[in-house]
């Protein structure tokens, strides 16, 4: 079957992501294919290569980004929740003039018709949220 | 688009419009998704049915009144609009407390019509039952 993944919350403060993560893996291991995985509200988030969590952790973002080389997994972030909580890439931080950036690997920012899109191309639209 | 398919979009509403920022981005969504031109309804159950209260005024609250654009759906040919009548009950509101949303009927020689239907919570399972895509916010 083919998924989309929507995940609406951020990395720690709430299981959403974790879920979310955990399912995406486990339908890959059966199988599956994911269609796509859009991160919306404070899951965007989940995008931020600046977090560090305690190293006795999990590492929510680092391992978005491990699973999505691993399966060429396609990562979107939406540009306009993630430039509400200042999560830009390369391009969009030189076109709103900031100094720096905060991607984290493999992930990649877009509009909110990947969502849209996600929900027509695939079997089932699986969201994880509050 | 890749294909040309249509499917039922259901866009369930359940957070107050205020609290979060919930209500504010499921409608970003919604007017997003419009462009799609897929079969789309909105549902507003719990909180979510003040997201559609009349009157609303965030003078003292510093945050932006962003109801009036629910006034817009209407023109996005967003009209099959369902509000939880449990919800309305639970909460003290009747239809007239909410926004008057209309929509033109194409079909019926562009007479106006009201986009929202009160429904039942049995009414909405039913609608949940037949959709493709079902997102909660």
């Amino acid at each position: 079957m083919k998924f989309g993944i929507l995940v609406n919350e951020g990395p720690y403060q709430h299981q959403a992501s974790d879920s979310a993560y955990q399912f995406t893996k486990a339908a890959l291991e059966k199988g599956h294919e994911i269609y796509r995985v859009f991160f919306y509200h404070d899951g965007v988030n989940n995008a931020t290569r600046l977090t560090v969590p305690p190293q006795d952790d999990r590492h929510i973002v680092n391992r978005w980004s491990e699973l999505g080389k691993q399966h060429n997994l396609d990562l979107v972030v939406c540009i306009a929740a993630a430039q509400r909580r200042g999560l830009l890439d390369e391009n969009e931080a030189k076109r709103q003039g900031k100094d720096a950036n905060n991607i984290a690997e493999g992930f990649r920012i877009s509009g909110l018709g990947q969502l849209i899109e996600a929900g027509i191309q695939s079997d089932r639209l699986v969201v994880f949220g509050d | 688009m890749t294909e040309n398919v249509t499917k039922k979009f259901l866009y369930v509403n359940r957070k107050a419009p205020y609290g979060t920022i919930y209500a504010l981005e499921s409608l970003e969504v919604v007017l997003i998704g419009a462009a799609f031109e897929q079969d789309v309804s909105m549902a507003f159950i719990d909180d979510g049915v003040y997201q559609l209260k009349k009157d609303q005024s965030t003078d003292g609250i510093g945050m932006k009144n962003f109801s009036p654009t629910y006034n817009a759906l209407g023109d996005y040919d967003v009209h099959k609009i369902y509000v939880d009548k449990e919800s309305l009950d639970e909460r003290g509101l009747t239809a007239d407390d909410l926004m008057n949303l209309v929509y033109e009927d194409e079909d019926d020689d562009y007479a106006e019509k009201s986009s929202i239907s009160i429904v039942t919570r049995e009414e909405l399972a039913q609608l949940m039952e037949q959709q493709d895509v079902v997102l909660s916010f």
